[in-house]
């Protein structure tokens, strides 16, 4: 599949975003964080910046942005439809959430919950966000039953890096070193979760040439001339084969600056406390680079059984 | 509404496609870019159509596969025309977030509103056969309607009332009628002939049926390599001919 950059954006930074907005959540309800003006000011700005210039750049692909509502009326049916919806209600709490602790400077009770809330419905959103992949069979790569997995548990991995970069920037001790050991564990899992992925995917896909031209009666399939000469919309769309030429070292890749650097750094910054800030802010950014690798691959490597009529 | 419809569709208008007789001529793709780009979902764009890498819309595409057999080596060329198989458990209505995709209850075709279409081309993405295209030009998705505006025309001869693909295809490998119904002309040809679906492990349920080229004769039965001469009185023949004919014959 073409990995179209609106998308890959899309998917990362949203991610990252409501993974924030989840953590923010957590620690206002475990009373580690108080509710102090900047630091709220600036974990919901980044936090909602990424959501919204994520949600905003996804409408970028789109034939007919100026008709993107209507893209909401379909929820009975459509995932996409489902996501968009959900989007704009995780702006409900979130938002509450958000202004009780920057206005109110008020995080605890009611409003704590309010911010559990807010963190479900992220999660939810994600969710939505992955099944749009996963609920199509047609990209095998895609229908695979790690994906809502993946895509939630790398939303937890980035959103509580970010977190806990933001805390031990912010000097928030108390939840800088709470937070050490579920993103230690979210990066693992993650990192588990995506080898399960590859090594699923990496069985290939039950269609066929054979079963796609129900010419397999007759022997192996194989194309000797195709309807047109020069790409067409499928094949532009569809029929994207660098990645899958690269696919070994960019995983080797993903699995180092998404996984294994952050992972070290994390542990890093904890023993050693006087380069914290150092530490954290270099484990966000290979993670970064690291989780737009990955998407790259997720959508590169994921191949539309369309092609099986090209002979790729 | 992109909902399916609740009981599949009763009447399932589709084609009935014959391998065996399809030559791969590319008629049906042509007839149907031509009869298409001034109708329903018109225009049918084309991108850099004289340059050197053109590129458009077409809702009907032939591509030509061989199978050879392992054993044998025994190779066979099949043309192979690919358009929307108007499926009953169509994955490309259910996706679409605008309700700009839908399935007709009344006869089983799938269309597209351009009029709401927001071009996210997720669609295209859940159709496994490659059925829709996405018009660049005016940035909504386009698939075959089955000539809805052609089939149903009353201005139209009743014999014209079929999809331009089928009405032009000169070898009669297309046919179209009622695969919903058991005794229709379609649904017969294809018990006849062992038609059967693409992909059927997508979970589509596709309409459109495909008829197997039929197994090579061997031995017996085969055409003679060589015609022997049947005819060889001069009855008929003019003066001179008959003249030689009769000198030359001992």
């Amino acid at each position: 599949m073409h990995p179209a950059k609106s998308v890959l954006f899309f998917t990362t930074t949203t991610g990252a975003g409501y993974g924030l907005l989840f953590w923010l959540g957590v620690l206002s309800y475990r009373k580690l964080l108080a509710a102090d003006f900047t630091f709220g000011l600036i974990s919901f700005g980044a936090a909602f910046i990424l959501v919204i210039s994520g949600l905003l750049s996804s409408t970028l692909h789109l034939g007919h942005p100026e008709r993107a509502w209507r893209a909401l009326s379909q929820w009975r049916s459509s995932w996409l439809s489902r996501e968009g919806l959900l989007a704009i209600i995780t702006f409900i709490p979130t938002g509450l959430f958000a202004l009780s602790w920057v206005v109110l400077g008020e995080n605890t009770g009611v409003f704590a919950v309010l911010g559990l809330v807010g963190g479900a419905f992220s999660m939810l959103t994600v969710f939505s966000t992955s099944m749009i992949y996963a609920s199509l069979k047609a990209v095998p790569a895609w229908s695979c039953r790690w994906t809502p997995w993946v895509y939630l548990v790398l939303s937890l991995m980035s959103g509580g890096l970010l977190a806990a970069m933001l805390s031990v920037i912010g000097g928030r001790w108390l939840a800088a070193d709470w937070l050490v050991l579920p993103v230690l564990f979210f990066v693992g899992l993650a990192l588990v979760l995506k080898l399960s992925y590859w090594s699923t995917i990496d069985r290939g896909m039950s269609s066929s040439a054979q079963s796609a031209t129900g010419l397999g009666e007759f022997g192996e399939v194989k194309l000797i001339e195709s309807p047109h000469d020069q790409p067409n919309f499928l094949l532009k769309e569809m029929g994207f084969a660098i990645a899958r030429k690269h696919s070994k070292k960019l995983r080797q890749l993903v699995i180092l600056f998404a996984f294994l650097f952050p992972f070290a750094l994390m542990s890093a910054q904890w023993f050693i406390p006087d380069f914290a800030a150092i530490f954290i802010i270099l484990a966000v950014v290979c993670a970064g680079i690291g989780l737009f690798m990955e998407r790259w691959l997720f959508f590169a490597e994921a191949k539309h059984v369309v092609t099986l009529y090209y002979d790729q | 509404m992109t909902c399916l419809p609740k009981e599949s569709p009763a009447k399932k208008l589709g084609l009935v496609i014959d391998l065996d007789i399809c030559v791969g001529c590319h008629a049906c793709a042509v007839n149907c870019k031509e009869w298409n780009t001034s109708g329903k979902m018109a225009p049918l764009t084309d991108l850099d159509a004289y340059g050197a890498k053109p590129d458009g819309v077409w809702f009907n595409r032939v591509h030509t596969f061989e199978a050879v057999d392992p054993d044998t080596g025994v190779s066979r060329t099949t043309h192979f025309p690919k358009s929307c198989l108007h499926c009953d458990d169509a994955p490309c209505v259910t996706v679409c977030p605008t309700g700009a995709s839908y399935k007709r209850e009344e006869d089983g075709i799938v269309l597209v509103n351009t009029d709401i279409c927001i071009g996210c081309k997720l669609c295209s993405w859940a159709c496994p056969y490659g059925a829709r295209e996405y018009d660049e030009d005016e940035g909504v998705m386009k698939k075959c309607t089955l000539c809805v505006d052609k089939i149903y025309n009353e201005n139209l001869p009743e014999q014209s009332r079929v999809p331009a693909c089928v009405s032009t295809c000169p070898t009669g490998a297309r046919s179209f009628g009622d695969l919903g119904d058991p005794d229709s002309d379609v649904s017969k040809l294809v018990a006849a002939r062992k038609g059967y679906a693409l992909m059927p492990e997508q979970g589509t349920k596709p309409g459109n049926r495909y008829l197997p080229p039929r197994p090579k004769q061997v031995g017996k039965g085969v055409a003679p390599r060589m015609l022997t001469h049947q005819d060889d009185s001069s009855d008929g023949a003019g003066l001179l001919a008959r003249w030689v004919d009769k000198i030359l014959t001992a």
